[in-house]
């Protein structure tokens, strides 16, 4: 029996934590029938409010993979001074609550801000528009991808690389054939963690965004706008496409990742 | 393709890893670079390779200046220690890399890649993954992938130090042979005398990132320079402070000459050669092979007193 115990304490934590709630959301969502949540969901509202959200992820997720790999390779393969500072400095966005990303973007593009008042006069509107947005949500999912190859890198080593340049592979050729191949799980798993944070980012969006109904409303705000008006069906349908669309992101990269986590 | 290194320097920090080191390696020789660790063979083979930028000196390769060319121009073929396989790609993408980064035609690759699997005796093994095969498997492959784009030189860095004792010995003669057929001009990297001494046409020996004496394994053994290099390439006692060869010790139950009086402490047969174990005076202890037939006509036992000469002695003023 005891060896059983830490199994039963995991799972009960993992049940009370995570699936009670998820299971509540479903719950409710579904408790008058399909038609309300089919009727939420086809709104004009919602459809839009997921349109901002995707169209925000796929502005931030490219650049932050991009960024991820390229910080990722310096910092394991490159000396150079600030390393350590730069290295740290990634790791911000998860110490910092989004809530004061959104506030301090806010100061900086707002019309007395610093780069505002220039963009302003050039007719550039950031803030409660998808600019602010997408940068705020660029901010806060900045990490993930940096954080999953910098170990991999380590661990794979360069000699690798190295075998690959006395071969007559230019570093270009290096990078594609060899570096990238071989950390490819960890970009995988990068990119949807980062993909995960930019569907659920709330807090620095909502400051940033102005929230602005059928404008620069995102499905996360969405969620809280309609249970603010008591619609608390607009608000659980919004909220089980969220989540559903997380544990089908889970499932498919458990179900594809192979065995070797560096492999 | 002749390598020349001029006066090579490589410092890590304060510490001078290669510490102006000169050598020449001919056209087509097998030649060891042995030292202990820390002795700067493998930075010195890294620099040639251009892995490593050495802070002064030159590396020519085939009469050109190659000290500031990148190592995917230099044309040299590199095994390392550690296979360093393409774990994700199969033995025979292993072994086409080189070629397929040069873009030649399919059918040349595919047979250029049977070819080499044929020569390290991996046919059967092309569809594989590097994480199937043993490590001498791996380092056959990796063989086969330096030498795919018919390189210059190939760059061995200790190539059978990872691998145990009986698969070394068998890569060891199978390098060997290779060198006979291939002609490649080849250097490799060992701490291991025995090693550097079986396979190699000259081995230069490296103390301190310097070159201590460089030769044929005969040169070496039987004409050192120096006393490192007479204890590094081979057994040396002291006698009466002279450095003698186990085997060039005479022992005698008379006096004579400069004769050493010695306790026998241990006699261990060798097949056709005997060791003895002798302890002089000062309680120093010195080791003697001698042919059977000797010891019997001499009768040896444990305890006894002996004179012990040596035959032939080298004496090394610094």
């Amino acid at each position: 029996m005891r060896r059983f115990a830490p199994r039963f304490v995991a799972l009960g934590y993992l049940t009370v934590i995570l699936l009670a709630p998820l299971a509540m959301v479903f719950w409710r969502t579904f408790e008058h029938g399909l038609s309300p949540f089919w009727h939420s969901l086809s709104s004009q509202e919602t459809l839009h409010a997921f349109q901002v959200t995707l169209m925000i992820t796929a502005i931030a997720v490219p650049l932050n993979t991009v960024f991820g790999v390229v910080v990722g390779l310096a910092i394991v393969r490159r000396r150079f001074p600030g390393k350590g500072l730069l290295n740290a400095f990634i790791d911000l966005p998860l110490a910092l609550s989004p809530v004061v990303v959104g506030l301090s973007l806010f100061l900086l593009y707002g019309r007395t801000g610093w780069f505002g008042s220039w963009l302003t006069r050039h007719g550039v509107q950031m803030l409660f528009a998808w600019p602010s947005m997408a940068l705020a949500t660029i901010f806060v999912s900045v990490p993930f991808v940096a954080r999953e190859v910098i170990p991999t890198l380590r661990e794979l080593g360069d000699e690798q690389e190295q075998a690959a340049s006395t071969l007559g592979a230019s570093p270009w050729q290096t990078f594609w054939r060899i570096t990238l191949p071989s950390i490819r799980w960890a970009v995988v798993y990068g990119v949807v963690l980062t993909t995960a944070r930019c569907l659920g980012e709330y807090g620095a969006v909502a400051i940033v965004s102005g929230r602005i109904v059928g404008k620069t409303e995102t499905a996360t705000l969405l969620v809280q706008d309609s249970y603010e008006r008591f619609d608390a069906t607009g608000a659980y349908t919004v909220g089980l496409v969220l989540a559903a669309i997380a544990v089908v992101v889970l499932v498919i990269m458990t179900l594809t990742k192979p065995k070797e986590s560096t492999a | 393709m002749s390598i020349e290194i001029r006066n090579v320097t490589k410092r890590f920090g304060e510490y001078a890893a290669v510490d102006g080191f000169s050598l020449e390696v001919a056209s087509g020789s097998l030649t060891a670079l042995l030292g202990p660790s820390g002795s700067g063979k493998s930075t010195l083979l890294r620099i040639v390779a251009g892995l490593e930028t050495p802070d002064e000196g030159e590396v020519v390769l085939a009469g050109e200046l190659a000290t500031e060319l990148a190592p995917q121009k230099r044309g040299v073929g590199f095994v390392f220690q550690h296979y360093a396989a393409f774990k994700h790609m199969t033995v025979r993408d292993n072994v086409a890399f080189g070629l397929k980064i040069r873009k030649r035609p399919k059918d040349e690759i595919a047979a250029r890649v049977d070819e080499l699997l044929k020569l390290v005796g991996l046919q059967a093994y092309g569809a594989r993954y590097p994480a199937q095969l043993s490590g001498g498997q791996r380092q056959r492959m990796a063989l086969a992938r330096a030498l795919a784009p018919e390189p210059k030189v190939l760059l061995l860095d200790e190539p059978f130090g990872a691998l145990d004792a009986r698969v070394r010995a068998e890569l060891r003669d199978w390098l060997r042979r290779l060198h006979d057929e291939v002609h490649v001009t080849t250097v490799f990297v060992t701490h291991d005398q025995e090693e550097a001494m079986e396979v190699a046409d000259r081995v230069a020996v490296l103390n301190e990132g310097r070159l201590e004496q460089v030769g044929t394994p005969v040169e070496l053994y039987d004409t050192p320079t120096s006393e490192f290099v007479m204890r590094f390439v081979g057994d040396a006692h002291r006698l009466a402070d002279r450095l003698v060869r186990p085997h060039d010790i005479a022992l005698a139950r008379e006096p004579s000459g400069r004769a050493v009086e010695v306790e026998v402490e241990r006699i261990t047969l060798l097949g056709a050669d005997v060791r003895v174990d002798l302890v002089d005076g000062h309680g120093e202890r010195l080791v003697a092979r001698v042919p059977r037939e000797e010891l019997e006509e001499l009768g040896l036992e444990r305890g006894e007193i002996l004179w012990a000469q040596p035959a032939a002695e080298r004496v090394f003023v610094d």
